[in-house]
């Protein structure tokens, strides 16, 4: 192929005389050999890419949720505004109703000192504060009615919209009547930042609070509470079912047709379209049974169903990884066969038995669609006690707020989705730790 | 006694029964356990076992028994002209006396008597119990409610003592039957062994749930609309019809959902094979150890990625970008800045799709180009062949049949994927072939029809569940040929 086959007495005959080789086309061979390497790896690439693309959308979208501006400003508790006739010792009820968003208002409009009559300015420094302060001032006022009359110093939620300007998410080159917040509430903006009086905060509310249409103070609280409801009643079911059930079929089931008909189902259950478990749950769990819908229990025996499968081909594939003289040395010192399963085999598949748990876990809590259908996607603002009670799971959470218009619920998506996906790394390193720190090599 | 006190009254007579088995086993050995059949444990587990198991289905039986029995003695006593009425007006009237029950519950006894000397008092004193009545109660229904509230304390109570009859009574002719020789760990083993076929006859009971639930519920669907116009109809339109036209339930044609299905499907299979096949063939035969360790997990997190957040790129990331990109293409050749891509559209869910099936085409192709044997590689390389060729002549030729498997299986997926649909692929269900515009799929509109407020006697709703069977059909036959391609294959080289 090259001067280096060529003999010693070829080449002293000289260069001129070297036989001529026959073209067997290789230049175009090997070119063929090089691009089909390179598709390898563009294809690669391109799934990688695609990969990072998906993560870098993804978090540089929602990292900003993890903060949330807040206005910290003196708020006078005006005794007229909250409770003019001075009733409140007689009728509790007026301090729960009164106009608290005003005494915000106010307060707010007084610090970028617009008039009082001015109504048009009042309205824009309402669009400022999140509605979420009426409840905050009533629990503060209703708490120590005391503060009535006195000005205190109260840190509240900005607006969504306001949020979003804050941290440069709106396009200010738009025109002012396309935007959601005027030139003038811009500047006010800017005032109340360089006066210190509005500042990025962690946001806790988004850990801590259920359901909500205003962006600025909705949060996973339920969301996540559903999911740990599901996730512990599919580890409790799915779990003790999927060994029982792989543990026979490994090691005592005859080899017949029913044994048969149970591997063919199985393997066809793992295939089977996740939302056809959720037809399923509707039609049993809910219709037949009369489960209360949109219950975490329903959502969780649904999603055992779906996880099931997935356990036992794991399960099965760690009993088979045991050797068969670990069981013929505990056979053979007179263990009976239910004790060698349980007292040898058993144990030394745990690991590769729990790594396949946890990953049919990660695939449960990222699951939605059979979710949807079980009537989970329902607006829940209280924290279910029970699993009884009406939840959402956290990728519901992200379906329902990804159907929301406000750019301010994008943000919230995408932060729910970090979420989701770092509990998912967690339990994927959970499992990767544990086959190798456990896992045996026979 | 709630069932959850009465649960944990049979688990401690359970373990009660366990120790006190144990002992007497222990006692019964006298100082040798070899004098003794089983181990001591086995013989407080078989007390144990006997204990609980009878307890526990008597108390399985009795939950769902006693609330059938008890309805159909309260309706007994209903009123000829109730009984007259139709079934739906029969079944409203007994949940209303089942309220009233639960309400008369928590009233004292003067309240009790004041509200049966006056029905008519009924809705406001049970409203101030926390049991609101959609309307005044009528005079039966008083003395059904009270029939029905007597009834189940009554049963509740007779209940509690025939479970922790059944406890005792197993836990004292279990335990009269231990002896030194009495075969304790075999009875115990053979309880355990058909607890282990129990558990796995649910996965049958899964299959028959799934294909029963799903057939009855499309056969009440079928019974309104005909099966053909389901299977057929090219329409779909499921909003009552307009007053006076002579169809009353809208139509319900499966094949333009069919279509989307099978579009945005075929689109995302474009996408996965060859990025999925070439990325398996480079990471099978070309990567070092090195490369491989590290790409082929990355590729794996992309199957681990929860197909909503697949939805959620499609619908903020993928889709306005496409209609950003065609603006701009067609002002630069038109000078027409108009998208001609919508933002929801075939391709978008298409696209994402694939990039979600990636992994799925790679790792299966992998397994099985790894498992032809060596020899065949080495044959090829032997003769001159570049890898390329080994690889287009032999490799994967030979891998052909357990790659299509591959293939077959990465299709269902794609047939019954829910979310990225939901979220980017548009609700408008037509039959058209330009993959710029939104499609609409069979889950889709699985999700849509039960996800409004729908009732759930009506074809709107039941639509779903045919939709759902034809769909679990669909990727059944997929899987079954797919496995059946696979095993064959398998038996090849082995």
């Amino acid at each position: 192929m090259s001067q280096v086959s060529t003999s010693p007495t070829t080449a002293a005959l000289g260069a001129a005389s070297k036989p001529e080789r026959r073209d067997i086309g290789l230049r175009g061979r090997y070119a063929a050999e090089r691009r089909f390497r390179l598709y390898g790896m563009a294809a690669i690439a391109f799934g990688l890419i695609f990969l990072f693309l998906l993560l870098f959308s993804v978090v540089s979208k929602g990292y900003t949720a993890f903060q949330q501006s807040m206005i910290t400003i003196p708020v006078e508790f005006s005794e007229q505004i909250i409770d003019k006739d001075n009733e409140r010792a007689t009728n509790p009820q007026k301090l729960v109703s009164a106009n608290y968003p005003v005494v915000a208002r106010n307060a707010l409009a007084k610090v970028l000192g617009v008039g009082e009559d001015d109504r048009a300015g009042l309205r824009a420094v309402n669009g400022m504060i999140s509605d979420s302060v009426r409840t905050q001032l009533r629990d503060l006022v209703t708490a120590n009615p005391s503060i009535i009359g006195t000005t205190q110093t109260v840190t509240f939620l900005a607006h969504g919209d306001l949020d979003s300007a804050f941290k440069g998410q709106i396009d200010l080159a738009v025109p002012e009547n396309n935007r959601k917040i005027s030139d003038k509430q811009i500047g006010w903006m800017n005032q109340l930042a360089e006066s210190g009086a509005l500042s990025k905060h962690f946001n806790t509310g988004i850990f801590l609070n259920g359901a909500s249409s205003r962006p600025e103070a909705a949060g996973v609280a339920v969301a996540a509470v559903g999911s740990l409801y599901m996730m512990l009643i599919v580890l409790v079911l799915a779990l003790p079912i999927g060994v029982a059930a792989s543990i026979y079929l490994e090691e005592f089931a005859p080899k017949n047709r029913f044994t048969d008909l149970i591997e063919v189902n199985i393997n066809n259950l793992a295939a089977v379209p996740s939302i056809v478990y959720g037809l399923l749950g509707l039609a049993v769990f809910v219709n037949f049974a009369g489960f209360p819908r949109s219950a975490s229990l329903v959502g969780g025996l649904v999603l055992t169903l779906m996880t099931l499968p997935t356990i036992i081909i794991a399960t099965r594939s760690a009993l088979k990884a045991v050797p068969p003289s670990i069981r013929s040395a505990a056979l053979g010192l007179g263990a009976s066969k239910m004790q060698t399963v349980f007292h040898h085999v058993l144990p030394l598949a745990m690991p590769g038995i729990l790594t396949g748990t946890i990953i049919g876990l990660a695939h449960a809590l990222g699951e939605t669609a059979p979710l949807l259908l079980i009537g989970m996607v329902a607006f829940v603002a209280d924290i279910p006690s029970t699993p009884l009670e009406p939840a959402t799971a956290l990728p519901v959470q992200i379906y329902m707020w990804a159907n929301e218009a406000e750019r301010a619920f994008v943000e919230r998506t995408s932060g729910a989705i970090i979420l989701l996906l770092v509990f998912l790394i967690l339990m994927n390193v959970g499992a990767i730790l544990l086959r190798r720190r456990f896992e045996r090599r026979w | 006694m709630s069932i959850s006190l009465l649960l944990l009254v049979v688990a401690v007579i359970g373990v009660a029964g366990y120790m006190v088995g144990s002992w007497r086993a222990n006692a019964l050995a006298g100082g040798r356990l070899s004098n003794l059949h089983s181990r001591p444990g086995y013989y407080g587990s078989f007390v144990a076992i006997w204990a609980m198991l009878p307890a526990i289905v008597v108390l399985l039986v009795w939950i769902v028994a006693s609330p059938i029995y008890i309805s159909s003695t309260v309706r007994a006593g209903f009123p000829e002209e109730v009984k007259a009425t139709s079934q739906a007006e029969q079944n409203l009237g007994y949940n209303m006396i089942g309220a009233i029950a639960r309400g008369m519950a928590m009233l004292s006894a003067e309240e009790r008597e004041a509200l049966f000397k006056d029905g008519t008092t009924a809705r406001s004193l049970l409203a101030t119990k926390g049991v609101p009545l959609a309307a005044d109660p009528a005079p039966y229904m008083l003395k059904s409610a009270d029939d029905l509230s007597r009834m189940s304390r009554a049963s509740s109570t007779f209940l509690s003592i025939l479970v922790v009859l059944a406890a005792a009574v197993g836990a004292f002719f279990s335990y009269r039957a231990i002896a030194p020789r009495f075969r304790a760990r075999n009875r115990v083993e053979g309880v355990m062994l058909v607890g282990l076929i129990a558990a796995s006859s649910i996965a049958i009971l899964t299959t028959v749930g799934i294909v029963a639930s799903m057939a009855t519920e499309a056969i009440h669907f079928f019974n309104r609309v005909p099966a053909w116009e389901f299977f057929f109809g090219t329409v779909w339109d499921p909003r009552f019809a307009a007053a006076g036209s002579t169809d009353s339930s809208g139509q319900f044609g499966l094949i333009p959902l069919l279509a989307g299905t099978l579009y945005i499907g075929l689109v995302a299979m474009l996408v996965a094979v060859p990025v999925g096949l070439f990325a398996a063939i480079y990471m099978s035969e070309y990567a070092s150890r090195h490369v491989r360790s590290v790409a082929k997990p990355l590729l794996e997190v992309l199957a681990g990625i929860p197909t909503i957040v697949y939805g959620f790129f499609a619908l903020v990331t993928v889709g306005p970008f496409l209609r950003d990109l065609s603006e701009q293409l067609n002002g630069l050749v038109t000078g027409d800045y108009s998208n001609f891509i919508q933002a929801q559209s075939v391709l978008t869910a298409g696209f994402v799709m694939g990039i979600m099936l990636i992994p799925y085409v790679s790792s299966l192709s992998d397994d099985i180009i790894t498992a032809v044997p060596r020899a065949m590689r080495d044959g090829s390389l032997g003769l001159g062949a570049t890898r390329s060729e080994t690889i287009k002549r032999v490799i994967l030729p030979a891998a052909l049949p357990g790659i299509v498997g591959a293939l077959l299986m990465t299709a269902s997926r794609a047939v019954g994927e829910t979310m990225i649909v939901v979220l980017a692929a548009g609700v408008a269900a037509r039959i058209q072939l330009n993959p710029f515009e939104p499609m609409t799929t069979v889950t889709v509109k699985i999700v849509s029809q039960l996800t409004g407020d729908l009732e759930f006697t009506s074809p709107q709703t039941l639509v779903a569940f045919a939709l759902g069977i034809t769909l679990f059909f669909i990727t059944l036959c997929l899987n079954i040929y797919a496995l059946y391609i696979v095993r064959k294959y398998r038996e090849q080289y082995e």
